[in-house]
């Protein structure tokens, strides 16, 4: 089951008066839930957590109608996305984050994950520091380049 | 319809693409290089994703890269444009692989014609003539290839079957020369492309660049849309073009026409594509088919009122074509000249940037460029920066109206190669019409 049709189920469940929606395919199978206590995922394959859906599809990088990136605010050495995928801040839903505000890392820690593809690409730290932003959010898509940690 | 779609590509094209899927309503994607975030087509796009670095292995020719980007942004269709992955089979595979539609042929029939010499021998058998050759690829047998090459008689041309556009060429024209001719070509055929394949085809001394539009959809129907004729050239780069060919007869361009047209339901085309051809004395010569849309395409477009890019999205959502060949028309004249950031004398590549771009208007006058005051030309791609084309009822009226654009248009902070075409718009030999491939060259004292 990929993501763009769990995205689809999405805006399935929001347009109607749907509370939850399970669907099985095969092995897989995935539960969305309105309210968010009750987003579960039961499969095998890795399934991105379903945060309270948005109303509107994902903030695209460089979609027009978004404001200013936060990432100006955050000062300090900024990490960037090597590539082109969509970011996730812990290595399966429900597991801790990598990395939170004013943990210390070091050259090499893992961050995050992006996904591109149905591939996992864990992205590391370039500099030791403290975390001291996190730049993006969890599930969003990322362009190559853009900035995702505030590391000083 | 297709609701929204990645433009897999650059510059003019790019903005030539968002234009068409604007006026269809279609979502637009511009994915670009890092150094491309001003491009006026990423400006105007509906969204916009960075996939990689400057050089074009980063970014243009980053198939998991574009692929990604193709699924954050939940696209539906892909268009690669020209250049860069528009004849790569194995993207257009990956492409529909991950579940995209490629806006152009199948992957089997960009293979098929991305082989010169398979390409060669569907061509033939579906009557196509073809340049008197070795008809498949040559082997290792000095003798055998001796007295093929006299056979066809020499001078001869050994190509890569990997190659086209030009690349992977040698003219012999003398025995002795031929085996040394065909090794080289051979070794610098493998590091270039991959495949050493070379095959052997007869040298034409004088022949014109007549090339065929076709657009073929999904249900069996094809057109064609008359020809081009490119032959100024330099360095196997098209410098000027037009529509249709001076001195071709509409006996010619309908029995050429058919024939490309009917090739193309034969071997099932998709989409847009051009068949070229080496026109010598009143013969045809087939060399090779390019299975997407080409730079000259607003030549086709101004002479026959179709839009070429339209159609191609047309095809790839599964539309029938809207024109049977009778209801192609061809009316008056259309010459484009490609305006590249590029020393007029010496042909050096002049990025930087434009402190002053004033386009040309009037009647029949078209500039196809994303350019605008303040763009820094980035030196990673090639130098071509706009087609300027100008439309006439007549080939003369064509030519006045080009003369006036060109004295017209600004481009101040870089150099350019409109010296050049001025130089040629007044040309004896142009003004006549017909000149063949190597006329430019000559003129020029390559």
């Amino acid at each position: 089951m990929d993501i763009r049709k769990v995205k689809k189920l999405i805006e399935l469940l929001e347009e109607s008066g749907i509370a939850e929606i399970e669907i099985q395919e095969g092995e897989e199978a995935v539960r969305i839930s309105r309210y968010p206590q009750g987003a579960h995922v039961v499969n095998s394959a890795y399934m991105p957590p379903m945060m309270a859906p948005a109303a509107h599809p994902p903030a695209v990088p460089g979609e027009t109608p978004r404001g200013e990136p936060v990432a100006d605010e955050a000062s300090g050495h900024k990490v960037l996305s090597p590539m082109v995928g969509t970011f996730y801040r812990a290595p399966s839903p429900g597991s801790p984050a990598f990395v939170e505000v004013g943990q210390r890392v070091n050259v090499g820690d893992t961050l995050c994950i992006i996904e591109a593809m149905k591939m996992f690409n864990q992205i590391e730290a370039d500099k030791a520091g403290v975390v001291s932003a996190i730049l993006v959010e969890n599930g969003q898509p990322v362009e190559y380049g853009q900035p995702l940690f505030a590391i000083e | 319809m297709l609701e929204k779609i990645v433009i897999a590509n650059r510059g003019e094209i790019a903005l030539r693409i968002l234009r068409a899927c604007h006026e269809l309503g279609i979502k637009t994607v511009a994915v670009h290089s890092s150094v491309d975030r001003d491009l006026k087509h990423v400006r105007l796009a509906d969204e916009s994703v960075c996939i990689g670095g400057a050089p074009a292995t980063e970014s243009y020719l980053n198939v998991p890269a574009l692929i990604s980007a193709a699924e954050v942004t939940d696209a539906v269709a892909i268009h690669p444009g020209y250049g860069f992955l528009s004849e790569n089979a194995d993207f257009a595979e990956r492409v529909e692989e991950s579940g995209f539609i490629f806006i152009g042929p199948r992957p089997e029939t960009i293979r098929l014609m991305g082989d010169k010499v398979s390409a060669i021998r569907a061509m033939g058998s579906a009557g196509v003539p073809c340049v008197p050759g070795s008809d498949g690829p040559l082997d290792d047998d000095a003798k055998e290839n001796m007295r093929l090459a006299r056979k066809i008689g020499y001078p001869v041309i050994i190509k890569a079957a990997g190659g086209g556009g030009g690349r992977g060429m040698r003219v012999v024209h003398a025995e002795a020369n031929l085996l040394n001719a065909i090794a080289l070509t051979r070794m610098e055929a493998g590091s270039a492309f991959g495949n050493d394949t070379v095959y052997m085809e007869k040298f034409l001394e004088t022949p014109r660049h007549v090339e065929f539009q076709v657009l073929a959809d999904q249900h069996g129907n094809a057109v064609h849309l008359g020809e081009r004729d490119c032959s100024m050239q330099r360095r196997h780069q098209k410098v000027i073009e037009e529509a249709p060919a001076p001195g071709i007869t509409e006996e010619q361009r309908a029995r050429m026409g058919e024939i490309c047209a009917q090739a193309c339901r034969d071997i099932g085309y998709r989409g847009a594509g051009t068949f070229e051809f080496l026109y010598q004395e009143g013969e045809f010569y087939f060399i090779e088919m390019n299975t997407r849309v080409q730079v000259e395409h607003p030549v086709t477009e101004m002479i026959s009122g179709v839009d070429i890019i339209r159609e191609q999205i047309l095809i790839a959502a599964g539309e029938k074509l809207s024109l049977r060949q009778q209801d192609v028309t061809l009316r008056g004249h259309a010459i484009e000249c490609r305006i590249n950031a590029e020393d007029a004398k010496t042909f050096m590549p002049s990025p930087g940037r434009i402190t002053q771009f004033h386009a040309p208007g009037g009647p029949g006058i078209r500039m196809d460029t994303h350019i605008y005051n303040g763009y820094v030309v980035p030196p990673n791609y090639d130098s071509m920066i706009g087609k300027l084309v100008a439309y006439g009822n007549s080939r003369n009226s064509a030519i006045a109206r080009m003369r006036q654009a060109l004295e017209e248009i600004v481009i101040d902070g870089i150099r350019t190669n409109v010296e050049l075409h001025r130089d040629l718009i007044n040309d004896a030999a142009f003004q006549a019409g017909g000149t063949n491939i190597h006329y430019l060259e000559k003129k020029l004292g390559l």
